[in-house]
């Protein structure tokens, strides 16, 4: 099998779904973790340490029946900031966009405050994304800012 | 005239323009001078102490009545349904069927948020824990200008815990409207956190750390005390530190005669009583103008249009 057939099956290879590609190396399961929080029942499969375009490695991860909308793919931005989202149908991508960085999370991170009032509320937490000299969720509710490593070193 | 205030809640001092900041200042001065108005005439002000507070509940309730309205309310969460475990949302849900603004304090950091989107009459934040506290920030600022004429150009001490205190950071943060030069005097370990000092230099506000109350009292037009909490050092420290944070009298002698000194009290020891007696201390005026700020932005809050209060405005 040809290295472009190889990839051409690494991203088509379900029926339909998602294939989310170019994911730094090492990142995979921590985004696979995320999205059985959102689905438990999803049909995943991951790949780890497959070979890159540009030199390295990347991880990809499949996901069946599944077609991921800009806000799903939005949620996993500060994970795998570079990566692209492929959307399958009947074998073939007939939808690719990357993952951009959204202006807010809504209802994707607990506030590490662990006085705001999101965590006693029926309230779906909600954080603005800063970007400066380095990137920074900030509460909507305590109006805390927080460095997006905190969120990235979280336990999903 | 237009009111820019009217029907918004006030959560944050960050909600508020430096345009809405001057106009609140100025109905201020206008309502001191003018005396008591019938601004809230027939409206009924919800209370909302979920954490008790002396000073600024009964300055909130002080305005209130001053200005005709009449109030409900609780100061203190002990005898509310929260006991029996009913959730914020829906005690303001309920309370804002009731009155026609709800003034409220948590000890929950962004209750206040919270409650201003589910409550569809005004709610006005008098602290929600250690987040903001924006009506503290609007009577120190109508304080600054009462004393010192303006609010442009001052030089500003922040002296004492700048770590933890929520008091200096809005007062930096609304301060820097108005292109104020702003020294910090405080232990290492209660320095200005590293994002106050980012916004301010994003704003273009310049700032100095200086060592000793000393140092600083001829440089500036208003010397700004808080409490140095003494549980958060051990007592040799604290002892230690007493001695550079604390203000006593001998000390103004190199002060500029109009620079004034201001606290947003309880005071513990860090203001010897001796300076009370000078022309220097503020800090008592500035705890009665709690409640004209508290009067202007309630009365603008709850009119459309503005009265000049009899006596005319400035």
């Amino acid at each position: 099998m040809s290295e472009q057939t190889r990839e051409k099956m690494l991203v088509e290879a379900i029926h339909n779904g998602t294939v989310i590609d170019h994911i730094p190396a090492g990142k995979g399961l921590t985004i696979l973790g995320r999205l059985q929080l959102k689905n438990a029942e999803a049909r995943l499969t991951v790949g780890l340490n497959l070979p890159s375009h540009g030199g390295g490695m990347k991880d990809l991860i499949k996901v069946d029946d599944w077609r991921f909308t800009e806000h799903d793919a939005a949620e996993l931005a500060l994970f795998a900031p570079k990566a692209t989202v492929n959307i399958i149908e009947d074998y073939r991508v007939v939808r690719k966009f990357p993952i951009g960085l959204p202006e807010a999370f809504v209802g994707v991170f607990a506030c590490p405050n662990a006085n705001c009032i999101t965590h006693v509320e029926p309230v779906e937490s909600h954080f603005a994304v800063v970007t400066g000299e380095s990137l920074q969720l900030r509460c909507h509710y305590c109006e805390r800012a927080f460095a997006d490593t905190l969120f990235i070193e979280a336990k999903v | 005239m237009n009111n820019p205030l009217f029907g918004r809640d006030v959560v944050s001092i960050g909600d508020l323009s430096k345009a809405d900041i001057e106009f609140i200042v100025e109905r201020a001065a206008a309502l001191k001078r003018s005396g008591p108005q019938p601004l809230l005439k027939d409206r009924l002000i919800a209370s909302c102490f979920f954490e008790a507070s002396t000073r600024t509940r009964l300055s909130f309730e002080t305005a209130v009545q001053r200005l005709g309205g009449t109030l409900i309310g609780f100061s203190d969460s002990g005898n509310t349904s929260t006991k029996k475990g009913e959730t914020l949302s829906d005690s303001i849900r309920m309370i804002a069927g009731y009155a026609d603004a709800i003034i409220m304090r948590h000890p929950r950091e962004g209750s206040a948020r919270l409650a201003a989107e589910v409550a569809d009459v005004p709610v006005i934040n008098g602290g929600d824990g250690a987040n903001q506290h924006p009506t503290q920030t609007l009577l120190d600022l109508f304080s600054i200008a009462e004393c010192q004429g303006r609010l442009s150009g001052l030089s500003v001490a922040l002296v004492g815990d700048l770590k933890y205190g929520r008091t200096v950071h809005s007062l930096a943060q609304a301060l820097g409207h108005f292109k104020p030069h702003f020294y910090f005097v405080a232990p290492k370990a209660l320095a200005m956190p590293a994002y106050i000092e980012d916004s301010l230099r994003a704003a273009g506000i310049s700032f100095e750390y200086v060592d000793s109350l000393d140092q600083v009292i001829p440089l500036v037009d208003i010397l700004y005390m808080t409490r140095v909490q003494k549980e958060r050092f051990d007592p040799t420290e604290y002892m230690h530190l007493a001695s550079q944070f604390v203000l006593r009298p001998d000390m103004l002698k190199s002060a500029q005669p109009g620079m004034r000194v201001m606290h947003p009290l309880p005071r513990v020891d860090e203001i010897h009583p001796a300076v009370d007696r000078t022309d220097h201390a503020y800090y008592f005026q500035q705890a009665e103008n709690g409640v004209y700020a508290r009067q202007a932005l309630l009365s603008l809050v709850m009119n459309e249009t503005v009265l000049e209060p009899a006596g005319g405005a400035a």
